[in-house]
């Protein structure tokens, strides 16, 4: 009973993951991907990813910094921070980067350091989220895909 | 989620089958589907990884261009399809895809998070066979494996074909049905076929033009087996179906081998008549050897033939420059310009073609073998190599040339960048690189330097450059060798450098070395064959494009352009080896110069290239697989116009073009891809 409760609550965390907006398809092809072989495939990707980002994140940050800005380092910065964050379905995330490269092109370097923050933020979000997710599949014994 | 389910089981079932490891087993293809997949994102790499895995294909990852292009190197078989992220830090996809291209013919999947039509456009143009846009599904990569078997269908197709049609009609039927379903790719196949244009006057010639890509790559060994076959049917027996039948080489299609055919003819034709031609290329097209090169004083340049001759050319460069040239059969002023074909460019892999040896005046057959005209060759890695080295020189010039649109990476021709370089001298370098230039019209000879890469670059990119139209038909004269001091000795494989150029060209050897040789080789003899078959293929000639995306010879590819640069002292002379006056020369020689080494004094006669200048060329050549068609300028008048002083890439090629259209270049054929070059109007 508590295993199946466990395993609601995991589903109910799941899917709200999604409506909300946090995580999109991509997501579930990874789920998708998850099978006895790799019986945590997601979570490593997730920390693959944030691993990665770390770096990425520090790129842009230092883009945005300098002066005078490279608009066009920071779009590429930018280009592959996104690239990475659509590989674990990072909707909101990813929705902000397309915001950013807007600013970008458009040479707003305020709102180019706005929307960072907010990016910032959706990113460290997403991750406390996904953690406790994984947790949580870990006490239902199984992983959401199972 | 059921999906999953269906596949795991699907996939415990079929990896219980026969799947091994480097085993495509037929029965359970796709899966054991051989794929290498690059992304220089770690996160993405797993995941495709997976995902490839989960569709049973067998997956080998690298985070990086580099170690993607020598996995690819080292194993050329090892992989039957390679996927590729576009944006990754130094070699980036599409620099990888043209490498790809001209080495090895492996179907290539673009991908990126970057969605814009130009983007895609620009993989499309260069020869992806798709492009995916992340994030990728499962779905998406399940299909993968239809470019591989379309690949293979298209080359026994044209097999097949090639079988029934007379040297004169290729069709290019085949290429049609080349094209695949992906996006990408459409231009491809019809720009293979374009490079028949020389009796056909194909219409190829407007598609390859603007597409590269040509597939077939001659290389020293394919145009060695091509050589073999001719001679066991005889020359004049020898119709490509035949030819092809003999050659027993999958993928290469009777067009390939038709135009191929056409312009070892020429390049025959024009080492037959030019028995001294050593100066040939030297003066080749440039000087009024021509009378030497007969009527192809286009493809003086590079007189394969007579190189080979001279047997600074080994013969399988010969070979090669010979098919290169052969398209130009006797062609009169006409440069050769198939360009567009080139996109093949013959890599020719010349191992040696030595330009420079002075032997390669042979290149009397005059023919400019328009070695990177369409006939694609594959410069096999080490000839680019060569090609690298000699090309170096020459490639910076030339390669810049015909590298500009292909990325210098692609040694395309070291060849064509001579030849280009020549022309374009300059511009080449700053040119996109395809711009044959029309630098050489006379050097178009250029040392089809077989840069393995530059070859295929050329090759590939058609070497837009030709753009002129001008062909660089490398006359590869066997013996003359155009020594293209491609790394691998001339390899052009992808260049179908018209070695028109005769002597001089050989030079070109990717060795690199024999600059000395080169130079005088060089001269005129450098096949510039105006037609920069090249070039055409790539970019139509008319339009500048210098765009020699394959070129592949280091044109571009500032990478290589350092050595090349610094080989390429071709001087000025040996650019215009195409068998300009050497009137031309001067001004374009100096251009060459700056181009970066121009590699054949193009044109010049007068001025022998040196052979350092030939040297240059080679190295030119040699990094580049030169594929550069170069047209064959017609050698009485290529006048390399092209070259003038400042051969801005324009201005190359209106020169180029000018000179084509006095019909100097293509001796007689104009093979110019280019859309109607005339060749007429090269000033003389």
């Amino acid at each position: 009973m508590d295993r199946r409760h466990l395993r609601q609550q995991v589903t109910y965390v799941r899917k709200s993951l999604f409506d909300q907006g946090y995580l999109d398809d991509q997501f579930m092809q990874l789920e998708d991907l998850q099978d006895d072989a790799n019986p945590n495939f997601v979570e490593e990707i997730v920390a693959s990813f944030y691993s990665d980002s770390a770096r990425l994140i520090q790129n842009i940050e230092q883009a945005l910094v300098s002066r005078p800005v490279d608009f066009g380092k920071l779009d590429d910065c930018m280009h592959q921070f996104k690239g990475s964050s659509s590989s674990i379905g990072a909707k909101k995330v990813n929705m902000e980067c397309s915001q950013f490269r807007e600013y970008c092109c458009a040479g707003n370097i305020e709102g180019c350091i706005r929307t960072f923050q907010q990016i910032k933020q959706e990113h460290a979000t997403l991750r406390k989220k996904l953690e406790n997710f994984f947790q949580l599949a870990r006490q239902a014994g199984q992983a959401e895909t199972a | 989620m059921n999906l999953t389910k269906e596949k795991k089981s699907m996939s415990t079932a079929s990896s219980s089958v026969g799947w091994k490891a480097g085993d495509v087993v037929p029965d359970q293809f796709p899966a054991g589907l051989r794929v290498l997949v690059v992304d220089d994102e770690p996160t993405w790499l797993m995941v495709l990884e997976k995902m490839l895995r989960n569709c049973l294909y067998e997956v080998t990852k690298c985070n990086r261009a580099e170690t993607a292009l020598s996995l690819l190197r080292e194993n050329k078989n090892g992989y039957d399809i390679v996927i590729s992220d576009v944006h990754m830090p130094e070699m980036d996809g599409f620099e990888l895809l043209e490498h790809i291209g001209l080495e090895m013919d492996v179907p290539v999947i673009m991908m990126s998070a970057d969605g814009e039509k130009n983007v895609v456009m620009k993989g499309v143009i260069r020869g992806a066979c798709d492009y995916l846009i992340k994030p990728v599904g499962m779905e998406a990569l399940k299909n993968i494996w239809q470019h591989v078997v379309r690949k293979k269908r298209n080359v026994w197709k044209h097999l097949e074909q090639s079988g029934s049609v007379e040297e004169g009609d290729r069709q290019q039927k085949q290429s049609e049905d080349v094209d695949h379903s992906s996006s990408a790719n459409a231009g491809n196949r019809r720009n293979s076929k374009k490079r028949k244009d020389e009796e056909e006057d194909a219409e190829e010639r407007d598609d390859t033009s603007t597409l590269k890509k040509p597939r077939v790559v001659w290389s020293v060994e394919l145009h060695q087996q091509f050589v073999a076959a001719v001679n066991q049917l005889g020359i004049d027996k020898a119709v490509p179906k035949k030819i092809l039948e003999l050659m027993n080489v999958p993928g290469l299609t009777r067009e390939n081998v038709a135009s191929h055919l056409q312009k070892y003819r020429l390049y025959l034709r024009r080492s037959s008549g030019v028995s001294q031609h050593q100066n040939n290329l030297n003066s080749g097209f440039i000087t009024p050897q021509e009378a030497t090169y007969g009527p192809l004083s286009s493809l003086n340049g590079l007189d394969l033939q007579t190189l080979a001759a001279t047997g600074q050319l080994p013969a399988q460069s010969l070979a090669t420059l010979q098919a290169a040239g052969i398209g130009r059969s006797v062609v009169k002023s006409r440069i050769p310009m198939p360009i567009v074909d080139q996109r093949n460019l013959f890599s020719f892999e010349f191992p040696k073609l030595r330009i420079g040896d002075g032997q390669q005046q042979q290149l009397s057959t005059g023919k400019p073998m328009n070695l990177l005209h369409g006939i694609p060759t594959t410069l096999e890695p080490k000839q680019l190599a060569n090609l690298h080295h000699s090309a170096q020189s020459l490639g910076s010039m030339n390669m810049q040339v015909n590298a500009h649109g292909s990325q210098g990476g692609q040694n395309n021709s070291s060849l064509m960048q001579i030849s280009q370089s020549q022309s374009r001298g300059q511009t080449l370098n700053e040119a996109t690189g395809n711009h044959v230039p029309t630098l050489l019209p006379s050097s178009m000879a250029q040392p089809i330097l077989s840069n393995p890469v530059v070859g295929g670059v050329l090759a590939r990119n058609g070497l837009t450059e030709n753009g002129r139209g001008t062909e660089y038909n490398l006359v590869s004269q066997s013996s003359s060798m155009l020594n293209f001091p491609l790394n691998s000795a001339a390899e052009l494989s992808n260049n179908s450098f018209p070695l028109g150029t005769s002597p001089g060209i050989s030079s070109l050897t990717s060795k690199g070395v024999p600059q000395e040789e080169v130079s005088s080789e060089i001269k005129g003899s450098v096949g510039f064959m105006p037609s920069y078959d090249i070039f055409s293929d790539l970019n139509q000639h008319k339009s500048h494009d210098w765009e020699l995306h394959n070129v592949g010879m280091t044109f571009n590819a500032s990478q290589q352009n350092n050595s090349l640069q610094s080989n390429l002292d071709i001087g000025p002379s040996v650019l215009s080896h195409q068998g300009f006056s050497s009137s031309r020369r001067t001004g374009q020689n100096s251009n060459i110069s700056a181009v970066g080494k121009p590699m054949f004094t193009a044109g010049d006669a007068s001025e022998r290239v040196n052979a350092q200048d030939v040297g240059h060329f080679n190295t030119f050549f040699a990094d580049n697989s030169v594929r550069v068609k170069s047209e064959i300028v017609s050698d009485a008048n290529c006048q390399i116009n092209i070259f003038p002083e400042q051969f801005g890439q324009e201005d190359l090629m209106s020169t180029l073009l000018k000179q084509q259209q006095q019909g100097h270049i293509a001796s007689a054929e104009n093979e110019f891809d280019f859309d109607g070059y005339p060749l007429d109007n090269m000033p003389v």
